[in-house]
């Protein structure tokens, strides 16, 4: 209602604003080109042989020219991790939003989620191929890692809904399902989208693990595979190309999500709020 | 929740009270005896606050009354009006905190208690707009809840309250967190809003100022567990204003309904 004066500091500290916004991207760049520079340095004093370590230039080189292979994989495990995802997030919802209709389900079955979780799935993946085809193992896997979070948070954000609110529902005789879809799920969604963030960058490490220990039992192209691969082969350069992929396409999946996350909250929820307001 | 204790709810009566409290107590789970026991009964039409310190079960009372809670022992009565297809309720609930929900816009909060009772939405956009307007809340439909100040959430709230045109409004503490100047004018506006709607308004709160100014009859209770200590009714001119406020009969209830507060507190630690 009532109009804020403006401070009469505001434009000087927008500036010092901008200037912090810029040193917050600069100094990591920086510290990026001088660790490639150094490394770059090291490899030709000592002339260190591609095959023990190969340069960044080496890598680079790599990347456009072994383009097609690495693209293709990095295909394939983009796939699978984004079918994990689907996965876990479809799973994790449904699991949360069960355990929330009923406390018995929840005592049941929650100690069997977290087993699932800490038991690591790199000694889980070998078994799974043995009993699954393996495309379907490798999803297995990357769900595993991915549905927990994905379950812990909606379980969390269900669980704290205002208790006046639930009052008022509870007075005006809203159903089962209209507390669910009007009240629950909408003030669980900004937990919903955490697990889900986190799950996105978990998916893509249960791909990656399954791959390994798939392609150490003889079949598979992805991207993890492919560094498997260049590892008997030597073929070191590839191996950083392909490891330099994987981190690129995670970081990607970060960002999208968190990107997502802030599209759909920015009206409301304090997290994806500037602080001036 | 089957209770020994009876929440009934029986047709229009217009001779007898609209709400009536027989011998209602409520003990917690942990223990706690919060209230009673307690006997009362509000006419249509009536604006009565129930007054005490912290903890002595005025809140609990309202939620009673509410249907919120069942209580311990002893019947709750709530006289409704002939169920005529209405939407929504006869009760309108307003609580301390303005409770709206942060992921959706001022329209769609006050939407709720009609969306609820599955009204369409053509119809609902009407008494909405003009449940806004009662709280001169017009033009901030589609604001969201952060984008307003405190004192316009409680308006906000208070709007959701009145959109199912409900015979009861219970309000809990509604204003205590707000400013004065706020609180005043917000006082002031509900005032309005009972002298021309002609709810039945049962108000919790912990200022004397505040019941004496609002109330038709002001319900003193003690601490924990909460019953009734006295009973003043005020009846000053209507309808009540600022000159009200600062009069030497205001001062004069304020002055007589606090003496009866006080024994409450001897030998209680402030808080």
């Amino acid at each position: 209602m009532s109009k804020e004066q403006t401070p009469p500091l505001a434009p000087r500290r927008d500036i010092t604003d901008q200037h912090a916004r810029l040193l917050r991207i600069l100094a990591p760049v920086a510290v990026m080109a001088v660790t490639i520079g150094l490394w770059s340095l090291i490899v030709r004093i000592n002339n260190i042989q591609p095959y023990v370590l190969p340069g960044p230039e080496a890598v680079f080189k790599t990347l456009v020219d072994d383009w097609q292979v690495l693209s293709n994989s990095l295909l394939v495990t983009l796939w699978t991790t984004l079918e994990g995802f689907v996965a876990a997030a479809v799973g994790g919802i449904a699991l949360a939003l069960l355990f929330n209709q009923s406390k018995w389900v929840e005592y049941s079955f929650f100690p069997y989620a977290v087993i699932l979780q800490v038991t690591p799935v790199i000694a889980i993946a070998p078994l799974l191929l043995i009993y699954l085809p393996q495309q379907t193992a490798v999803i297995v896997c990357a769900w595993i890692v991915g549905f927990f979070p994905v379950l812990s948070n909606t379980t969390l954000g269900l669980n704290s809904v205002d208790r006046n609110l639930a009052g008022l529902f509870q007075l005006y005789g809203a159903s089962r399902l209209q507390t669910l879809r009007y009240l629950k799920l909408p003030a669980a969604l900004p937990f919903i989208l955490g697990g889900l963030r986190i799950a996105g960058g978990l998916s893509l490490i249960g791909a990656v693990v399954a791959e390994i220990a798939a392609g150490s039992a003889g079949a598979g192209s992805g991207l993890a595979y492919r560094i498997a691969e260049s590892g008997y082969r030597l073929n070191i350069p590839r191996m950083f190309a392909a490891l330099l992929l994987l981190s690129v396409a995670g970081i990607v999946i970060y960002g999208l999500l968190a990107l997502v996350s802030h599209l759909i909250l920015r009206r409301w929820h304090e997290s994806a709020l500037g602080k001036e307001s | 929740m089957v209770d020994p204790a009876s929440v009934s709810d029986c047709g229009a009566n217009h001779a007898g009270p609209l709400v009536s409290l027989r011998g209602v107590t409520k003990v917690y789970d942990n223990g706690v005896a919060a209230l009673g026991p307690l006997d009362l009964d509000v006419r249509r039409g009536e604006f009565v606050s129930l007054l005490g310190p912290s903890g002595c079960g005025k809140s609990t009372a309202l939620r009673l009354i509410a249907g919120l809670n069942a209580p311990t022992s002893g019947s709750v009565q709530v006289a409704h009006r002939d169920s005529e297809a209405r939407v929504g309720h006869s009760i309108g609930f307003v609580f301390q905190e303005p409770t709206l929900m942060p992921w959706a816009s001022v329209r769609e909060n006050v939407r709720l208690p009609l969306k609820l009772g599955r009204m369409p939405t053509a119809e609902s956009d009407t008494r909405i707009a003009g449940a806004l307007a009662q709280v001169g809340l017009a033009d901030f439909a589609d604001a969201f809840p952060r984008e307003l100040s405190g004192g316009m959430k409680m308006r906000v709230s208070l709007a959701r309250a009145l959109v199912t045109d409900p015979d009861i409004l219970l309000m809990d503490e509604p204003f205590a967190a707000l400013d004065e100047i706020t609180r005043f004018r917000l006082n002031n506006d509900l005032l309005t809003l009972w002298r021309d709607l002609r709810k039945t308004v049962i108000f919790v709160t912990h200022s004397v100022f505040e019941s004496v100014y609002l109330s038709q009859r002001v319900i003193v209770m003690t601490a924990r567990p909460g019953r009734i200590a006295a009973e003043f009714r005020v009846d000053a001119a209507e309808p009540r204003g600022e000159e009200f406020r600062t009069s030497a009969e205001y001062a004069g209830y304020c002055r007589s309904v606090s003496r009866a507060l006080t024994p409450l507190h001897q030998g209680q630690p402030i808080r």
